[in-house]
Formats: C-alpha cells, sequence, structure tokens
C-alpha cells in the first residue's frame, strides 16, 4: 500500500518535501513588505534569491505535474510577491536625491530645451498680444485681467497708488503664510499646465498665452503711468524663477502631447512613457523651483524695496538656473529615479 | 526585463484579465490587470482617507490656535496650506514609494503599482502617474463646481466641460489593460497581487478512505482536468448542499448506485483517483482539458 500510494501521490510528495521552502520564503517576503527588511540577518537575505529561484521552479513543476488549481494559484502569488521584492530593490535614497540632482534635472530639461523655448515664445507672445491691445484700449485690461488678480489695479488707478502696490510690501505681517499660498497655489497651476499636456498640447499651449497675457496686460497698465521699470524690477525678483517653472511645467506637457500625436518610431504607449519619464523629472524640478520663487516673491519682494536689488536678485536667479540646467557637465548616466 | 505579452484567445472573465508577465529566469508569473471596479474601490477608501485626515488636521491646528492665541496664526496656516498641498498631491506618491508600491486603499484591494516592462518602480513614474490625477480628478471636479456655482445659464459650457474631462476620467473604461492616463505616462499598470495561504491537498486526506470505492478505467475517463478543479472547489467550500448535488450527477453519470457511505467520501475518493490518472497522464503529456475532450 505504502508503495501503490508513493507512486499514486507523486504530486503530494513532491509537494511536501518543498512546502517548508515556501513557507520559509512567504516569511521572509512578508517581513520585507512590511519594511522590516532590517530583521533579516545576511544570511536569511543571501538565501532568499534562493529560495525564489527554488519556488519558481515549483511553480514551473506544478503546472507540469499537479492539477491542484489551490497549489497553482498559490505559488504564483508566492512567485510574484517575491519577484516584485527581488527586482524591486531600491537604491538608497540619498542617492537617488543625488543622483536627481547631479543628472536626472540637468538631464531632463536639457532633453526638454526645444519645448521649454516654444513655451517661452508663447508666453512671451500672448505678453506682447496683450501689450499691444490694451496699449491701445485700455478697456481689454479687464476682459484679460480677472477681477481676482486684478486685486483694485487697474487703468483707472492713479500712478501714486500703483506705486503704492510695488513697494508697499502687502502691509500685514504674514509674510511666511503669503510665501505659502504663493507657493501651493502655483504648483497646483503647473502640475495642471502639466497634466493638461495630455490633450494632445492644446490646453498647455492656451494657459501659457494667457499667462503672457496677463502679464502684456498689467505691463501696459503699469507702462502708460511711466512705472514699466519699477514694475519689472517687481517682477524680476521672483518671476525670472516663477515664470521659468510655469514655461518648464508647459513645455513638459508639451512633451507628453506631442509623443502621444506623433510617436514616432515607437508604439504610442512606449512614446508616451518615454516622454513621461523626462516630464516626471522636469515637474519634480518645478515644484522644487516654485518652493524658491515663493519664498522670494512672499518674503524677499516684500522686505526689499530697492529696484536695483530686486533686479539683482532676479537676474542671478536666472543665471543660476541656466548655467544648472545648460552650462554644468553632467555625466550621462541614464536617467533614474 | 520581464517580458509582458497579452494572453492570448479569448476565455472568461479570468482569462481576459490574465497577462504573461516572465520573469528572467524564463518563468510566465501570469498576472492579473485589476478590474475598475476594484480600482475604484480602492481610490474611494483613499479618498475617504485622505478626507478624514484633512478633517482631523485641520481640528488638531484648530485646538492649537485656540491655545495659544494669534501667536501662532501666521505658522499654522503656513503648516495647514502645506499639509493640505502635501496631501492632495502627496498621499498616493507616497504611499506607493513604499515596499508595497500601493496606497492603504489599493492594500485592502490586493493590488499594487507595477512597471509595465517589469523592471522595478521608479520614482518618476509614481510621480509622472499621479501628478495626472489633476487632469482626471480635479479637473472634472472644478467644472462640477463651475456649474453648480454659475447656475443654468452656463450649464452647456459645465455640460461640456465635464463631459470634455470625463474622456480623461473614464479612460480606464476604453482600454484593455485598465490604464488611467497616469497608467499611461507613467508605464506602470496595477495589478491585483493576492496573499494566498496554502491549504491542504484535498486529495492527501483520503487514502484509506480509498478502498471503499474503486473506479473502472471507463468511469475515470469520463471527465478531465476542467472538472477536476471545479470539484476541487465544491470539497474546499465543503458545502453540504453543493456536494450532495454534484455527487448525484458524478454517479449518474458513472452509472454508481448510491451506497449509503456519505457524498463527501464518495467525492473525495473520486477527486482522488480521477487526479491521480489525470496527473499521471500528464507526466506522458496526454492532458484531458475537459470532458469534451477526447
Amino acid at each position: 500500500m505504502s508503495s501503490a500510494a508513493s507512486r499514486q501521490f507523486a504530486s503530494a510528495r513532491f509537494r511536501e518535501e518543498r512546502t517548508v521552502d515556501w513557507l520559509e520564503l512567504e516569511q521572509r517576503i512578508l517581513e520585507i513588505e512590511r519594511g522590516r527588511a532590517r530583521t533579516l540577518s545576511d544570511e536569511d537575505l543571501l538565501e532568499l534569491p534562493v529560495l525564489y529561484r527554488a519556488a519558481l521552479s515549483s511553480l514551473s513543476v506544478a503546472r507540469e505535474t499537479s492539477l491542484d488549481a489551490d497549489l497553482v494559484a498559490y505559488l504564483e502569488a508566492l512567485c510574484a510577491r517575491a519577484y516584485f521584492v527581488l527586482y524591486g530593490v531600491q537604491p538608497p535614497l540619498r542617492r537617488r536625491i543625488a543622483a536627481f540632482f547631479l543628472s536626472g534635472w540637468p538631464l531632463a530639461m536639457r532633453s526638454i530645451a526645444r519645448e521649454t523655448l516654444i513655451a517661452v515664445l508663447m508666453m512671451a507672445l500672448g505678453a506682447v498680444a496683450a501689450y499691444c491691445l490694451v496699449a491701445s484700449d485700455p478697456s481689454w485690461y479687464h476682459s484679460i485681467v480677472p477681477e481676482g488678480l486684478a486685486g483694485g489695479r487697474g487703468p483707472q488707478s492713479s500712478a501714486a497708488e500703483l506705486r503704492q502696490g510695488l513697494y508697499d510690501g502687502g502691509g500685514s505681517g504674514l509674510l511666511g503664510a503669503f510665501a505659502t499660498y504663493l507657493f501651493t497655489h502655483n504648483a497646483q497651476i503647473s502640475l495642471m499646465c502639466f497634466a493638461l499636456g495630455f490633450a494632445f498640447g492644446v490646453p498647455t499651449l492656451l494657459l501659457l498665452v494667457y499667462n503672457g497675457c496677463i502679464l502684456g496686460a498689467f505691463m501696459a497698465v503699469f507702462a502708460s503711468k511711466g512705472l514699466a521699470l519699477p514694475l519689472s524690477a517687481w517682477l524680476a525678483i521672483h518671476g525670472t524663477t516663477e515664470l521659468f517653472a510655469i514655461a518648464i511645467a508647459g513645455a513638459a506637457g508639451i512633451r507628453i502631447g506631442m509623443a502621444l500625436a506623433f510617436p514616432g518610431k515607437l508604439s504610442r504607449t512606449a512614446a508616451t512613457a518615454k516622454a513621461g519619464r523626462t516630464a516626471a523629472f522636469a515637474m519634480i524640478g518645478v515644484v522644487l523651483m516654485l518652493a524658491v520663487a515663493g519664498v522670494l516673491e512672499g518674503v524677499g519682494r516684500q522686505v526689499i524695496t530697492s529696484d536695483v536689488i530686486r533686479v539683482a536678485i532676479g537676474g542671478t536667479a536666472l543665471l543660476g538656473w541656466l548655467a544648472y540646467f545648460y552650462l554644468i557637465p553632467v555625466r550621462g548616466e541614464a536617467l533614474d529615479g | 526585463m520581464a517580458e509582458v505579452r497579452t494572453a492570448s484567445g479569448k476565455g472568461h472573465d479570468q482569462d481576459r484579465n490574465r497577462r504573461t508577465f516572465v520573469t528572467p529566469e524564463g518563468v510566465d508569473l501570469k498576472l492579473d490587470i485589476a478590474t475598475v471596479g476594484e480600482r475604484i474601490g480602492a481610490f474611494m477608501m483613499d479618498l475617504v482617507l485622505i478626507v478624514l485626515t484633512l478633517v482631523l488636521f485641520t481640528i488638531a491646528l484648530l485646538f492649537i490656535l485656540a491655545g495659544t492665541g494669534a501667536v501662532l496664526a501666521q505658522a499654522l496656516i503656513m503648516v495647514w496650506l502645506l499639509g493640505f498641498f502635501a496631501l492632495r498631491n502627496g498621499y498616493f506618491a507616497a504611499f506607493e514609494l513604499g515596499p508595497r508600491a500601493a496606497t492603504p486603499g489599493k492594500r485592502l484591494m490586493k493590488m499594487r503599482v507595477v512597471s509595465r516592462d517589469g523592471a522595478r518602480l521608479r520614482g518618476h513614474q509614481i510621480v509622472a502617474r499621479n501628478a495626472m490625477r489633476e487632469l482626471e480628478l480635479f479637473l472634472p471636479l472644478s467644472f462640477l463646481g463651475y456649474q453648480s456655482a454659475q447656475g443654468m445659464a452656463s450649464f452647456a459650457t459645465g455640460l461640456f466641460g465635464l463631459l470634455w474631462t470625463g474622456i480623461f476620467a473614464f479612460f480606464p473604461f476604453f482600454n484593455r489593460d485598465r490604464l488611467r492616463v497616469g497608467d499611461l505616462i507613467a508605464g506602470t499598470w496595477v495589478v491585483r497581487m493576492p496573499r494566498r495561504t496554502l491549504s491542504n491537498s484535498v486529495a492527501a486526506r483520503v487514502v484509506s478512505e480509498e478502498a471503499r470505492y474503486s473506479f473502472s478505467d471507463a468511469q475515470l475517463s469520463v471527465y478531465g482536468e476542467f472538472e477536476l478543479q471545479k470539484l476541487e472547489e465544491v470539497l474546499r467550500r465543503n458545502d453540504e448542499y453543493s456536494m450532495i448535488v454534484v455527487a448525484r450527477t458524478i454517479r449518474e453519470r458513472l452509472g454508481m448506485e448510491d451506497d449509503g457511505g456519505g457524498d463527501h467520501a464518495f467525492l473525495e475518493a473520486y477527486y482522488t483517483a480521477l487526479c491521480q490518472r489525470l496527473e499521471r497522464g500528464m507526466l506522458f503529456g496526454k492532458r484531458k482539458k475537459d470532458k469534451y475532450q477526447r
């Protein structure tokens, strides 16, 4: 009976002999999934690939020799979990952050340089158009600049009122909160600008042009009162960083929209995934830039009221970004997040 | 790294969601794509969690404000704004960057995010797939808000906006792999990752029972693998009523009388004998898929 039973139950014996290893693997995988990889000893970790391969080979054998659906399903689930634990190992966070600043970000920026140029041109186009419109007929101002953003400033304001707006410093003492609000607001807008790129980039382009329009309309009103230079200084201190960041967000969106519309030799999904990689790097950078801009705008601009220093700070920031993105030598490593 | 192909052929639901996923070792892991329903369920749970956290966070800050007066007001506003921003944009990403690559909602629904090429899931992928929520979730919401704020006059505008943004929100319904817009951009997909426990084999327990029943070759060649696995399910469920029905069907088919030995014992014995026979056939490359195969 026993020899007959063992012959009959080849698959049962196969299972009995290996169950210990499977359970062992499952236990270790669970520890790692719970984020307690440290509790495993070096030996345990070194044995992990062995156990994983053993389970994989058990799976292959079980599929070919066993009709126990439960067993096969168990092994499939176990192997899949083990696969993602073993092949999903991330390098340490510190190294990933270093890699982002040393190569990932600048390389992504270089890769979307052409789109960035287009985005900047779009904003410039909007600015020039709105400037000409408002300069020729000030009533355009109200159809371009929304009420909330205008804050009571407009063609009807006197030069003194406008000047006060530029140097007043916001009056209230809530500089920090103001800076934070500006940062979160702008970051949300730029994320939207990026996400809209998925609609073949068209809404992104429109948003960029519109952003430029608001800028141009303001400029026209202030210029008509002889305040063009102070306004430029007022804008420059944070605007060089902020507008640049928005242009980059737009560029990232355009890159995605273009990949979707014209995938080239790649399949459409592969092309968008590839574009998404570059765009995601750029977008992490955009959020960081906007945080810097928020501090410059919320605190720097309110505290510093000298035009020269404002322009100097803004210009330095812009040169700094340009040098970092396009000039410093970067090792051509693979982009890695 | 790992190769991914769609399982060919149109089977029932299970097979349609199954994807070939070959590891570098050359074994196909056969991953299951999560269904839209599961993903909506997970998302709803996450949404509830986010809102709950936000409410608690706000209440906590209000308490601090009440305790300290206006001294810390500015700092508290900053904390709240940053907290809201981090929660709205960072909740999903923070959890998906962890070792399980799943938010609490996804974890409850037994799913995880996986890179479509089988390589490890990178940070930029998670950023990309979650930045797109802006388009999928917040844009339709803003149109909804716009419509209710403007009243009937711009009903058409709101409706048009909603329809347009709906295309992005309902993207997973329109493709086979149930990809969100964010998944498409990031090169990821969401798969089922169940945690199974190994239960005892149905056959192993019944060696002693076998003597009572003996099945002829003809009786054992009636059914195939499909029926065997259905029988396994019935035995695992151990539901008396369905066992009575199944046992009667099988007895009729085999032409056997009910010997009063109990349906469970009979089914186990038949399962064991059939399993043995089919597994032996497998060793020689002879497989019988179901009862229709000759």
